[in-house]
């Protein structure tokens, strides 16, 4: 299998590269060289332990766009069963960068929404590399609907670099498909619960995350604009931003899990193994799966009055400001 | 003093606010126009109809009856809840502006009569940061909308702004979900609710409680969108369509009720208040 590697990860590729190697070396061949095997294998892993263990955030930015890492598509199949998607809006088209459907997990029937990113160049494009039309919304929206008539849970996933900056979507009125989702998933009467999987961009991310219980992958990031973006608001040497500049801009914005957690936005982070979610896929999703198990066992107990009001507390509370007279 | 004001800004056309100097250059239809024309007819090009941008002061004074306006929370002021690192600081920025705009935020609100309705008022100035919404933008809002629903009379917004503000971070993005939640509880609770919005209005602003009104108004030639041009133009490579995003797109596009000149906007106005009364 050909790995993907972030710059920062090139140390880690340099030493797995060797093991592979050798492991080639030593097939079928009467030369044991195991022991120096497992000694390389050790040091990775403490290397990985060390990296991993101090990320800064446009670090983390970038394994939250990891094109390994688990979409959408990837959870549903890995921890639900009996998956149907739906699809289209019925008003103009099927968005493919949003999933929606119904599933069961540990038997318990639920609704999922969430981005799509695609993998591979052709699964990419097809998906719009996650960046929902309004169609996309507006069917995750008719998908909660559905949800809250038969009285199952909501689970959203978001990953997404943002909503689709383009003619057609300006056209069919992205700003008010989000700002309806935002305003019906704050009323919907049915437990809903978000986990950020990957990248949590701005309004185009947010529009499927109005909920009770809100998770993040610990190297998640949700951010009102990327680092690219602000960056270029910022410093405006247009086209000659670096890495650097980036990696400050990601400094500033307080964009990860640990941020979000500290500022009391979120419920809680979700540990990813070693290296991140791409790592090792089928133990992130019985992580994730655990999470949302547990949430909805504690939010089915609300009664419906509480369970609105709590959501709407939650968010009517958000900001920070100063009211003295001066 | 020279008879034209020579300005090497590179001309754009989303350059609303009257610069400087005895005459101007409208941006609608690049005509120069004597600059007092222009003040005189509220800041309206008078050859095309081309609506300056005016601070929420000045429109405040178009809108409402003469001293019926009770400003509300007119004190808060921003925090700076992520401690924005930047050349400026963001607490050197909300200093500048205000010194520039005369104002403590990038919003006005309170009560108000227009021709003898109660009405609870959101006025946005663009000139404050861009009209960006952090925590007291959302606030302001949200009060506003809980102090119709507490009166039960409508609430009136006239936006224009660049989005959410980057300085306040995760803060900013959640304000968008905080305001549409409380304009829910209008939608429940039979509230009227209007929303106008003016040259420009993006980003988190319209997809939160701008484009959430019962009825939208657009000031003409306004231009009003989700992504701003530039961005679009940049992400899919084209050039874009004429009169896109602007007012009479959005019109034609079903994403508006209607186009009202500002002269009109009060008439308008008392006539829906009367019409849902």
């Amino acid at each position: 299998m050909i790995r993907y590697y972030l710059e920062f990860e090139r140390p880690i590729e340099e030493l797995e590269l060797k093991i592979d190697e050798l492991k080639r070396a030593s097939d079928g061949k009467d030369i044991d060289i195991s022991s120096e095997i497992r000694k390389l294998e050790k040091k990775v892993n403490d290397l990985r332990s060390e990296i991993f263990s101090s990320l800064t955030p446009w670090q983390k930015t970038l394994i939250a766009r990891h094109p390994d890492r688990p979409y959408t598509m990837d959870y549903i199949n890995m921890m639900t069963s009996d998956f149907v998607e739906l699809h289209g809006d019925r008003r103009f088209a099927d968005d493919p960068a949003v999933i929606a459907g119904m599933a069961k997990i540990n038997g318990i029937a639920i609704t999922i929404a969430g981005h799509q990113k695609g993998r591979g160049i052709k699964e990419r494009i097809y998906r719009n590399f996650g960046q929902p039309h309004p169609e996309g919304y507006r069917k995750a929206l008719r998908v909660m609907k559905l949800a809250e008539k038969f009285k199952k849970p909501v689970i959203t996933f978001i990953d997404t670099p943002g909503a689709y900056p383009g003619i057609g979507a300006e056209e069919r009125g992205q700003a008010e498909a989000i700002a309806v989702n935002l305003m019906e998933m704050s009323k919907l009467k049915t437990p809903i619960i978000s986990v950020v999987i990957g990248e949590g961009g701005s309004g185009g991310a947010l529009a499927l995350g109005i909920a009770d219980r809100m998770y993040m992958l610990e190297h998640a990031s949700y951010s009102v604009i990327s680092p690219e973006g602000c960056a270029a608001i910022l410093w405006k040497k247009n086209g000659d931003l670096s890495a650097a500049d980036f990696s400050k801009a990601a400094d500033a914005l307080k964009l990860t899990a640990q941020d979000l957690m500290d500022f009391k936005i979120i419920d809680g982070i979700i540990p990813e193994p070693l290296g991140g979610a791409h790592r090792d896929p089928e133990a992130m999703a019985k992580s994730v799966s655990d999470f949302i198990l547990n949430a909805i066992e504690e939010l089915k107990t609300r009664t419906q009055a509480k369970l609105l009001e709590d959501r709407y507390k939650r968010f009517r509370k958000i900001g920070t400001f100063v009211e003295e007279a001066e | 003093m020279a008879w034209f004001k020579k300005t090497k800004e590179i001309r754009t056309d989303r350059k609303g606010k009257i610069p400087e100097g005895l005459w101007v250059k409208c941006d609608g239809c690049r005509e120069i126009i004597y600059r007092k024309e222009i003040e005189k007819n509220l800041k309206i090009c008078p050859k095309c109809n081309y609506h300056f941008r005016i601070s929420a002061r000045e429109r405040l004074k178009l809108l409402v009856d003469e001293g019926s306006f009770i400003e509300m929370d007119e004190n808060m002021t921003s925090a700076d809840p992520i401690h924005f690192k930047d050349a400026v600081s963001y607490k050197e920025r909300l200093k500048e502006n205000q010194k520039k705009t005369g104002l403590l935020e990038a919003v006005i609100s309170g009560d108000a009569l227009i021709k003898g309705y109660p009405a609870s008022l959101i006025l946005m100035d663009f000139s404050f940061m861009g009209g960006s919404m952090g925590s007291v933008v959302g606030e302001k809002v949200s009060r506003a909308a809980e102090r119709a629903l507490e009166k039960k009379q409508p609430l009136v917004s006239i936006a224009s702004s660049g989005g959410a503000r980057m300085q306040e971070g995760i803060f900013s993005l959640m304000q968008m979900a905080k305001v549409s939640a409380v304009i829910g509880r209008l939608r429940d609770n039979g509230i009227l609710y209007l929303s106008i919005l003016c040259d420009p209005t993006f980003g988190g602003v319209t997809a939160s409680f701008a484009t959430l009104g019962d009825i939208i108004i657009v000031e003409p030639k306004s231009l009003v969108g989700f992504a701003g041009p530039r961005v679009i133009e940049q992400t899919i490579k084209q050039p874009l369509p004429d009169n896109f995003q602007r007012a009479d797109f959005l019109l034609e596009h079903g994403l508006i009720d209607m186009v009202v000149d500002r002269k009109n906007l009060r008439d308008t106005l008392a006539r829906l208040f009367e019409l849902f009364s």
